[in-house]
């Protein structure tokens, strides 16, 4: 359950593209937090080619098995544009154990009628359904335009299995896994996604079970056997479902304490109160540091009686978030100040336009 | 705000309602008048005061419940409980009425024209100077007074000879009376109730009922003066007491 | 008398070398067990109830009491207990009527589910040093917050139902004046207001000497209605409507005449003297929609201003029951596991009718979640809650917060002798005779009440600190907290917990 890893982010503002080589060198720089047994990126705006097709990214153990299974489940909900097997590139530290693919699938709107965001929730429906269903698949990865690359072995290995150097994004997060629980797993290396959610995480959610039995009673199935995956469900509920801001989010997920709403003026008393009453089991307990992805942002964030570091430092239109300042400057040594944010406030950067 | 209010309940949910008739009274409104009753439940649920409320339509459940003063006059029928847990006030009732007409009434009195349903008067209970009365111009059907701890009913049959009732009359009584005009079949008499005449106090005490009965809805009160009379009492004050013995 | 008497329940033995004959002994047992000969205490064990009183009185400790001196031949199946039950009523031909809480031997759940700490992976958190959250909130939530922004502020626009806030999620449940006396209820009061929570009525109405504590106080509507008029709805923080309860799930209440005091008389709004009797039933509620009808009524009464709370009884079917009253508008919903305490049941209701706590909570916040209005009620677990780790249990199962209700009286010196009906009650407490009620005194009784409350406050804020949790709400409904031990598969299943070790 438990990872006492290293975590890290960067956003460019002005959406220029980056290649994987630096979040690799800044994760390796954290390699002493890992232990060599998981890793993992997302780069957001990877797929400009496709970024109007879900890229479904699925772990499977025999594609001859499962893969004609999951066309059948696709077929019925969407058209698939394109379908690859991703690239790797042995390495000695990384045994292949599944065959990691990708489709490009575009759902039909029509098949969910009562939805106000139908595309996303056919998606999100197909994910649970292959994932709770199908033996030796595993949708790991769902949003548009969004690669994730994960893996078990060091984080440079893992760059190196999927060449992340080759790939090109505009927001990368990345992870260094130290797990204790499904060590060896690929499905439970970090970044977790979900649409267009991506999460890398640091701690243990002591709510979990809390967490877990509160987003599952909104369709979602946790299937990872790990902590970090109600995370991104928990943000698509609260931003794309709810439509809260990623400010009030971060607010229910780790929430001032009574004594400090009590003494807040009235307005925003009245806001904080209603937001611990509303969402309470969606707050989140124990120590974790959490870099959040999506299309317009990313968010970073500690639990509030900050228990696990969290630094962030900016140069230019980029914004740096990570669990070592020495990451940070890894990947820009011209980085002037590294600030620590305050338990439970977020540190956004969100795109410029 | 005027002394007479005009509310038009078209269309228009219980609880608006309540607020509107509320705020009339805080106004000082000494008479509401509410067109267009349909169905809406708990009006003048809890309320104040001695306004009086001229009902015309037909008002949904729980007619008054809980209400502390106020006079309510239906022109219609009621639903099931006109005067749940009343505490004072008076309803009029110029029509018939549902189940649990009174149920647990507390204190104030009821005047029904027509009939009553099942259970009327239910568990209505007095204590000191509060004394509930429920008046029933027709017939009721079972039950009626199952329970009573307190209070008065007076039954009065007025097409007929005598009103129609019903098994289980009385059944439980264990405070109170009930007093019906015209015979009672013994077949009728619920569990721990006995049958016995009016006597002349109890006269007395019913004259002015039904006075007040007869005014309300233009009825002759002739009609009902030289009539017998029974009286349904409490056999017992503790009609279960025999069924229980201690563990120790 | 061809059965003849039955064998000592109790033997109280005097031990003369240590009697002083003060006569405390004499002076506290109401039911006559003691009386002085000459220079010499003599007893007639056969009245005795095993309150304790005497006991507790005595400076010497010169009294002992013997539970079943005598033994009848030993059988799983003809004990004791169900031997005399046949005597007694061979012997009345009626029903047996006992007190306190389910007396036969089922399995406690609560002691065979275990609770988590966190090793390494986690820190636990210290709560000395550290923020710790009990603070509840009951009623109704919404299930989500719609904001608007309006000239770059940001306005909420959610309306909020009103929320009972507690300091601890642990509320005395409802003892009516008149089955407790009112020193005992004054004592409770005072012990919730300094707690900084909650206590019920009871069906007795509200006396003037609790006015002043009625901010702390859920006022209850059960189907007798007594004491039931707008000002009682409007004084309570929050009102409740009993449908059941889990001493005698199904059937409705009686207090004797005799126990219709002058005052119980005043505040129940009956003759002095007069059974008060409360139906089984609801007469206003004979289906779900009727029960809507009632909380609606009460929060028309009351301009949608208080919580309305419903407790039911635990029986079978709770989970759809529940999935019901949360549709009704009420905000929170109480359930009463077999195990609960009472003054009076019928012994056969009492001992087999219902089902525990553990399983209703469980199987009803499930059936609320699958349905997606777990949000819609709060749920308070009652019936058998016996110390700090049963409501830490409790609320990972699911629930917002318990009831207690023996417990608080043990808290005022109660024995759980089990024979509140008697109405003499040598602790003052089940009692309404003055010289009894005496001997509760409120200052001290409040002050011990109040002194559980919070030790048992801090035991939760230990537990959850040592699981990682630092706010009440990561503990609520957090299942993976607690492992089952010793537990049958299909019970693990209902309280969807895993094994100890898996």
């Amino acid at each position: 359950m438990i990872y006492m890893c290293g975590i890290i982010g960067v956003i460019d503002r002005s959406r220029q593209r980056m290649d994987g080589t630096g979040i690799r060198a800044a994760l390796s720089r954290m390699d002493e937090r890992g232990s060599g047994e998981g890793a993992g990126y997302a780069a957001y705006g990877a797929f400009p080619d496709l970024c109007d097709y879900y890229a479904l990214h699925i772990f499977f153990d025999n594609p001859h098995e499962t893969k004609p299974l999951v066309i059948e489940e696709l077929s019925k909900w969407g058209t698939i544009e394109h379908q690859e097997e991703i690239p790797t590139f042995e390495q000695p530290g990384v045994r292949k154990v599944h065959i990691p693919w990708r489709f490009f699938f575009k759902p039909d709107p029509r098949l969910m009628p009562r939805s106000t965001t139908p595309e996303d929730d056919i998606v999100m429906y197909l994910v649970m359904k292959v994932n709770t269903s199908i033996p030796g698949a595993l949708v790991y990865a769902s949003g548009k335009n969004v690669a994730v690359f994960k893996a078990s072995g060091w984080p440079e290995e893992v760059a190196d299995f999927y060449r992340i150097q080759d790939y090109q994004g505009y927001l990368w997060i990345g992870h260094n896994r130290y797990p204790t629980n499904t060590p060896g797993w690929w499905g439970g290396a970090h970044p977790f996604n979900l649409l267009n959610w991506s999460v890398v995480h640091n701690g243990e959610i002591t709510s979990y079970g809390t967490n877990r039995r509160y987003i599952e009673s909104y369709g979602y199935r946790c299937t990872m056997y790990t902590d970090t995956e109600v995370v991104a469900y928990l943000f698509d509920l609260l931003i794309r479902r709810h439509g809260l801001s990623i400010e009030t989010a971060v607010t229910a997920l780790a929430p001032p304490f009574w004594d400090e709403i009590d003494r807040m003026p009235s307005k925003q008393q009245e806001i904080v109160r209603a937001i611990r009453l509303a969402y309470g089991p969606a707050l989140m307990n124990g120590p974790f540091a959490i870099v959040v992805a999506n299309h317009d942002s990313m968010v970073g964030f500690t639990d509030r009686i900050k228990l696990r570091p969290l630094v962030s430092g900016e140069h230019g239109n980029r914004l740096y978030i990570s669990s070592e300042e020495a990451a940070i400057r890894t990947m820009e040594p011209g980085i002037e100040q590294v600030t620590m944010p305050r338990a439970g406030e977020p540190v956004i950067g969100r795109f410029l336009q | 705000m005027a002394e007479i209010v005009r509310i038009d309940a078209e269309g228009m949910h219980y609880t608006p309602l309540n607020q509107a008739i509320r705020a009339a009274v805080a106004a000082g409104a000494a008479e509401i008048t509410i067109d267009h009753v349909m169905g809406q439940r708990f009006i003048a649920d809890g309320l104040r005061g001695s306004v009086e409320i001229t009902i015309n339509g037909v008002p949904g459940g729980d007619l008054g419940m809980f209400m502390s003063g106020p006079t309510c006059i239906v022109h219609g029928n009621c639903e099931h409980a006109p005067g749940n847990t009343m505490d004072a006030g008076k309803i009029i009732i110029h029509g018939s009425a549902g189940d649990a007409v009174a149920h647990s009434m507390r204190g104030g009195i009821i005047f029904v024209r027509d009939d009553v349903g099942y259970r009327a008067g239910i568990h209505m209970k007095q204590y000191e100077e509060k004394r509930p009365v429920l008046v029933i111009g027709g017939s009721a059907r079972a039950f009626l007074g199952e329970y009573m701890a307190g209070g008065l009913i007076l039954i009065l049959g007025r097409k007929a000879a005598a009103p129609q009732l019903d098994r289980g009359l009385g059944s439980g009584i264990h405070g109170g009376k009930i007093i019906v005009r015209g015979n009672v079949d013994e077949k009728h008499l619920g569990v721990g109730a006995k049958k016995r005449e009016l006597s002349h106090e109890e006269r007395g005490e019913i004259t002015p009922l039904i006075e007040e009965f007869s005014h309300h809805f233009g009825l002759d009160p002739l009609q009902f003066r030289d009539e017998r009379y029974y009286v349904i009492a409490p056999a017992s004050a503790r009609p279960f007491a025999g069924k229980y013995t201690w563990e120790v | 008398m061809s059965i003849g008497s039955v064998p000592l329940r109790y033997r109280i033995s005097v031990d003369h070398d240590q009697c002083m004959l003060c006569e405390r002994c004499i002076e506290s047992c109401p039911y006559g067990v003691f009386r002085k000969e000459g220079e010499r205490i003599h007893v007639n064990s056969r009245v005795c109830v095993a309150c304790h009183r005497c006991i507790a009185m005595c400076p010497r400790d010169a009294i002992t009491l013997k539970e079943r001196p005598v033994d009848y031949r030993s059988h799983p199946l003809w004990t004791p207990g169900v031997r005399e039950a046949i005597y007694n009523q061979a012997r009345s031909g009626k029903i047996i009527l006992s007190g306190m809480g389910n007396a036969l031997d089922y399995p406690v759940i609560f002691d065979r589910l275990v609770l988590d700490a966190c090793q390494v992976t986690n820190p636990s958190i210290d709560p000395l040093r550290e923020p710790m959250e009990l603070r509840t909130y009951l009623g109704k939530k919404p299930s989500r917050l719609k904001f608007r922004e309006r000239s770059g502020d940001t306005v909420l626009e959610t309306t909020l139902s009103p929320n009972l806030m507690l300091e601890t999620p642990i509320m005395i449940g409802h003892m009516s004046y008149g089955a407790i006396s009112l020193n005992a209820q004054q004592s409770l009061a005072r012990a919730v207001t300094r707690c900084g929570t909650f206590m019920g009525t009871g069906e007795g109405g509200l006396h003037e000497s609790l006015y002043p504590y009625q901010d702390h106080m859920i006022v209850q509507v059960a189907s007798g209605r007594f004491g039931v008029d707008i000002n009682y709805l409007e004084r309570g923080a929050a009102i409740e409507i009993k449908i059941g309860q889990g001493a005698k799930p199904g059937i409705g209440g009686h207090l004797p005449g005799e126990k219709v005091c002058a005052d119980v008389s005043c505040t129940r709004m009956i003759p002095e003297g007069s059974d008060a009797i409360s139906p089984a039933p609801h007469h206003d509620i004979y289906s779900i929609e009727d029960l809507k009808q009632l909380v609606r009524s009460l929060k028309e009464a009351t301009e949608w201003k208080k919580p309305v709370f419903v407790k039911i009884a635990a029986v079978h079917n709770s989970a759809a029951i529940v999935a019901g009253i949360a549709r009704s508008s009420a905000d929170a919903v109480v359930i009463d596991g077999f195990r609960g305490g009472t003054g009076a049941a019928p012994r056969v209701f009492r001992d087999h009718v219902g089902i525990p706590i553990e399983a209703a909570i469980a199987s009803v916040d499930a059936k609320l979640r699958s349905q997606g209005i777990r949000n819609e009620v709060s749920l308070i677990a009652s019936g058998g809650i016996r110390e700090s780790a049963d409501i830490a249990k409790a609320i990972a199962l699911g629930a917002d917060a318990v009831y207690i209700g023996t417990a608080a009286l043990v808290a005022m010196g109660c024995r759980v002798c089990g024979t509140c009906y008697k109405g003499l009650c040598p602790w003052g407490i089940a009692t309404q005779r003055p010289d009894l009620v005496a001997r509760l005194d409120p200052d001290t009784a409040s002050a011990n009440v109040a002194n559980l409350i919070d030790a048992w406050t801090l035991e939760l804020a230990e537990l959850m600190g040592a699981a990682g949790i630092n706010s009440i709400e990561s503990l609520r409904g957090n299942r993976d907290r607690l492992r089952g031990y010793l537990l049958d598969e299909r019970i693990m299943q209902v309280l969807d917990v895993k094994s100890v070790g898996a």
